[in-house]
């Protein structure tokens, strides 16, 4: 086929098809409407006032890798007058998460942005490896992900900032989406299509790439020539949403706005009032103090499950059972620190990663 | 000898994103491809003599020969159907192969085709 010109400037040679629009554009141009759509979104959704500080959840993968790198770009660009920071967990995965940190290590380097790791270690007692070794590799997920995610609080916390921006993209959140469909989850899916959310007492947080695709963030990465990682983790992925990114990746290749049509869709469904109600209520873990739908937290009952040899009792309601019926929580119980979330204190000395 | 010059093309291949893991974990290949392979994509090398159905070697013959040679593990994150799973993208010298006709482009002398998986976590 001979070389075709790029749709914009009608100079170049066209390299990259869009997914979203089937535009065929030159390099130079995807870099400027990629980070103009990005921009877009930003400024219509009014993600950020000037001033805020706001902390990155960098994995060393492809998707925070590129969101480091544009928001460090638009920042500059648009004088945003934000306060950019690097904040990574690191699980305690050998072999997978040390390696992926080194990556962010160098991004720190190569944005000049300040980094904060915080471990599970630190925050639980317990590595990956360690939970690994003792539940199996059967609801091993489960406990990442619900560490993760209060890990990401709670080290925002530390950095003092005001928001959190991660990296979903568009494919993952239209796999979300029909995550929650096929489980029936139909109340999650205003939530999970939300580019912001914010309970009273938790951290915002964001997704500036909520409409980007997958393949426009991996050619971007290409063409920049940034530095990301891209391992499996070694623990059992998560098998329910391989099967939905499988489906979805098939779906793009028959019609590439499947995507967005997904993601639009999951915002369309409108919640009727009783549904709404079956949802609990918000409170604060009595123990940890942390956002909860329980008098206990689900990081608190799984950590108290693991301390007490009983791993199954955060995961399932019997396991729950069997561990009440066990007896009252020992007295010196190993415990999170108590979470408190000041959303107007000011900033004070704050340990960061050395450069 | 005019002919030996046009029985074969030496292409370089790239793997990232993950996907250096089923081939050796080595990045970078430099392989030699048949100028004319069987229009049915059998990948035994030398071609046969007795095949007469022949075309020029294009990418979806480069996606059986590499399943076929140089993958080492779970071939289905590879290929499927023939082509590319969907979730790896293709660029043929650095352009989006969706510009260049997918599979049915014909490799020439010096080609640089890099596989990109996108299906690893963020």
């Amino acid at each position: 086929m001979p070389p075709r010109p790029c749709a914009l400037c009608e100079k170049a040679r066209a390299m990259i098809k869009r997914p979203k629009t089937g535009q065929q554009i030159c390099r130079d141009c995807f870099f400027y409407v990629f980070e103009t759509e990005v921009h877009n979104t930003i400024t219509e959704a009014q993600l950020f006032k000037s001033g805020d500080r706001v902390a990155i959840g960098a994995s060393g993968g492809k998707d925070s890798t590129v969101l480091a790198y544009v928001m460090k770009t638009l920042n500059e660009r648009y004088n945003y007058g934000l306060n950019l920071f690097l904040l990574s967990i690191d699980e305690g995965i050998t072999g997978y998460r040390d390696d992926s940190l080194e990556t962010v290590k160098r991004n720190q380097q190569q944005y000049s942005m300040p980094l904060k790791i915080l471990s599970y270690e630190e925050l639980y007692g317990w590595t990956m490896d360690s939970i690994v070794s003792q539940v199996g590799r059967k609801n091993n997920c489960t406990f990442c992900g619900v560490f993760r995610r209060q890990a990401l609080d709670r080290g925002a916390a530390m950095l003092n900032v005001d928001h959190i921006v991660t990296g979903h993209n568009a494919d993952d959140i239209a796999e979300t989406v029909l995550m929650n469909i096929m489980r029936g989850d139909i109340a999650r899916l205003g939530r999970c299509t939300a580019i912001c959310t914010q309970g009273d007492d938790t951290i915002r947080r964001s997704k500036p790439f909520k409409y980007a695709y997958e393949k426009e963030i991996v050619m971007y990465a290409y063409f920049k020539k940034l530095d990301y990682f891209s391992t499996e983790c070694i623990y059992s992925p998560d098998a329910y949403r391989g099967h939905a990114r499988a489906f979805l990746k098939d779906l793009e290749a028959a019609r590439p706005s499947a995507i967005i049509d997904i993601i639009h869709s999951g915002e369309a469904f409108e919640i009727k009032e009783e549904i709404k109600a079956t949802q609990k209520v918000q409170q604060t873990c009595q123990r940890c103090g942390y956002m909860s739908s329980n008098t206990l937290c689900k990081a608190c009952t799984l950590l108290e499950g693991l301390e007490r040899g009983m791993a199954n009792a955060g995961i399932t309601d019997r396991g729950t059972k069997q561990l009440q019926a066990e007896g009252p929580t020992p007295e010196n119980l190993r415990k999170i620190p108590f979470f408190e979330y000041k959303p107007t204190s000011t900033s004070t000395t704050i340990d960061i990663e050395a450069s | 000898m005019a002919g030996a010059e046009t029985s074969s093309v030496t292409i370089k291949v790239e793997f990232s994103g993950g996907l250096e893991l089923l081939f050796s974990n080595q990045r970078s290949h430099t392989l030699t491809l048949p100028a004319a392979v069987p229009t049915d994509n059998a990948t035994t090398v030398p071609v046969p003599s007795t095949i007469e159905a022949t075309k020029p070697a294009d990418i979806t013959y480069l996606i059986h020969y590499l399943r076929d040679h140089l993958l080492q593990e779970r071939a289905e994150l590879f290929e499927e159907n023939g082509t590319v799973r969907p979730g790896i993208l293709v660029l043929i010298n650095d352009t989006d192969w969706e510009l260049e006709g997918e599979g049915d482009y014909v490799v020439k002398e010096g080609d640089e085709v890099v596989f990109i998986s996108t299906l690893h976590g963020g």
